[in-house]
């Protein structure tokens, strides 16, 4: 079930003027910082078919830019996220790419600063729902219907039984899991989707684990 | 959990509840809420949008000027003269265009199920009100049994205009309305699905082709529409005409046409109503881009 809760079909509340291309491209916007995890100071969006033909008129950029900067969808302060993103030193570059994608509404997104970078895709299915199908390259299904914790990680044994023993200690249930590696032996991703929201303290911990070489979290 | 309208009229009836109990109540177990947090939540989105129509109703435009001010003129009209199609149509046809002037104008609405669609179901509820006279929890109860039948198309088919055209979004929306009214007014669960099969089945193959890629021109007054058709459609389930259609069959035509739309007409601004030499020319003028 792609939709799970009656406020999906009833919400959200938002500033216009569209669901898919305005809230829908804010969350996308958001899920890229919360990933990131820090401040970012750059951003570059590539934008796809229905995105990239329309995304003036829809306020698709200043949605994507409020989403950079961690507003809600109903922040009064989206209009204006462009002009914001420029005073607190966030530089956005769109991109009309003409590339096939799958979804008609994708955005993919490269955030970073001066160290560090995080690239995702993510797509508006309808309403202002969206989904996450990509990061750092690794394909994954992240709904947003549950809090999530990602793990970038080295493709070693041993690597998941130390995240999962410190979810377990925690008595933290996992709803849903998938693991995916680019190659034997190289870097790979780990998905855990979650019950309920993880403290800090817990993720913290999983940064200290074996193998492990970034942690990011999605809360519900 | 329901996952069609079959499955959703049948545990309405199995339990002899409502439509909106049936849906507190799957969202009761599923988000492991209480009833009095999902009616807070619920009457948090129907006081937006009061809040929104109250807006239209004092004028808005939009940024680019092409829409806002329906809402008030129709209004006016109704107060001078008797609209031929009736007060309760025509107040609810300003309320929803008003709704989606707002939209346009970058105001805050909530989405149901989209945002350009958001005016069918609150333009129908605060029109249908004035005769109806529900207590608060009724006009809350309306927003669940329209949330329960959209659900039900989201799941099965799309929502988007971007995926399916407009029938997805401006359809459905209409159609969760007609729903609604058919229960506010008393009628069955099964009665419901009629009036929603009814005008879905009316809305099928509409496209999405806005003018410019803005929520504007033809959204604003396909929205009209949308709330007209779902008035006539809750009178026609209330009377007791049913669809020949089941109306999941007619969730599921909606998805198939949506799947041989073009990309041209769903949500890109490149056919249709956009592509005529007026859509054309206003896209130049707003963009002063020439495609």
């Amino acid at each position: 079930m792609k939709y799970n809760s009656v406020f999906d079909i009833i919400g959200p509340v938002m500033i216009g003027p569209s669901s898919s291309h305005t809230a829908g491209a804010a969350r996308i916007g958001k899920a890229a910082r919360s990933l990131f995890g820090k401040e970012p100071t750059w951003a570059k969006i590539h934008l796809y078919e229905s995105f990239s033909k329309t995304y003036k008129g829809h306020g698709t950029d200043f949605a994507l830019a409020g989403g950079l900067l961690g507003f809600d969808t109903d922040d009064p302060r989206m209009k204006d996220a462009l002009e914001l993103a420029k005073e607190q030193n966030l530089k956005i570059e769109f991109i009309e790419d003409s590339a096939a994608v799958d979804h008609p509404n994708t955005a993919r997104i490269i955030v970073g600063n001066d160290t560090e970078s995080l690239e995702l895709v993510g797509i508006s299915i309808g309403g202002g729902k969206v989904e996450i199908t990509e990061l750092n390259g690794f394909e994954l299904r992240l709904s947003g219907n549950h809090p999530a914790i990602l793990i970038m990680h080295n493709d070693r044994f041993g690597a998941i039984a130390s995240v999962t023993t410190i979810l377990a200690k925690y008595q933290i249930n996992i709803g849903h899991m998938e693991v995916n590696r680019k190659d034997v032996g190289k870097e790979a991703l780990m998905v855990i989707e979650v019950d309920q929201n993880i403290d800090d303290s817990i993720l913290k911990e999983l940064d200290n684990a074996d193998h492990i070489i970034q942690i990011s979290k999605i809360v519900s | 959990m329901f996952r069609t309208v079959k499955e959703l009229v049948e545990f309405a009836e199995k339990d002899s509840i409502s439509i909106s109990e049936v849906m507190i109540r799957q969202e009761m177990e599923v988000k492991e809420k209480t009833r009095e947090q999902l009616f807070e939540e619920m009457e948090t989105n129907l006081q937006v949008m009061e809040n929104a129509i109250e807006d239209a109703l004092k004028g808005v435009e939009s940024v680019t000027g092409l829409t806002g001010g329906d809402a008030v003129l129709i209004q006016n009209y109704m107060k001078e003269k008797t609209p031929l199609s009736g007060n309760l149509l025509m107040d609810a046809v300003s309320k929803a265009m008003g709704t989606n002037e707002v939209n346009a104008a970058m105001g805050t609405i909530c989405a149901t199920p989209t945002a350009g669609s958001a005016g069918c179901v609150p333009g129908t509820l605060f029109a249908v009100k004035n005769q109806l006279h529900p207590s608060r929890e009724q006009m809350i109860r309306y927003l669940f049994t329209a949330g329960a039948f959209g659900f039900v198309v989201a799941n099965n088919s799309f929502i988007s205009g971007a995926a399916g055209g407009c029938q997805a979004e401006v359809g459905s929306a209409g159609a969760m309305a007609s729903a609604a009214i058919v229960e506010m007014a008393g009628g069955t669960p099964q009665q419901s699905a009629e009036a929603f099969a009814m005008t879905l089945k009316n809305m099928l193959g509409l496209v999405c082709d806005p003018v410019a890629g803005l929520v504007e021109v033809p959204c604003v007054k396909r929205n009209a529409g949308g709330s007209s058709l779902a008035i006539v459609s809750a009178d026609m389930a209330l009377a007791g005409v049913t669809s020949r259609i089941p109306c999941d069959e007619v969730i599921g035509a909606m998805y198939r046409i949506g799947k041989q739309m073009p990309s041209s007409l769903r949500e890109t601004g490149e056919g249709g109503l956009a592509d005529t030499p007026t859509g054309r020319f206003l896209k130049d003028k707003l963009f002063g881009i020439t495609s």
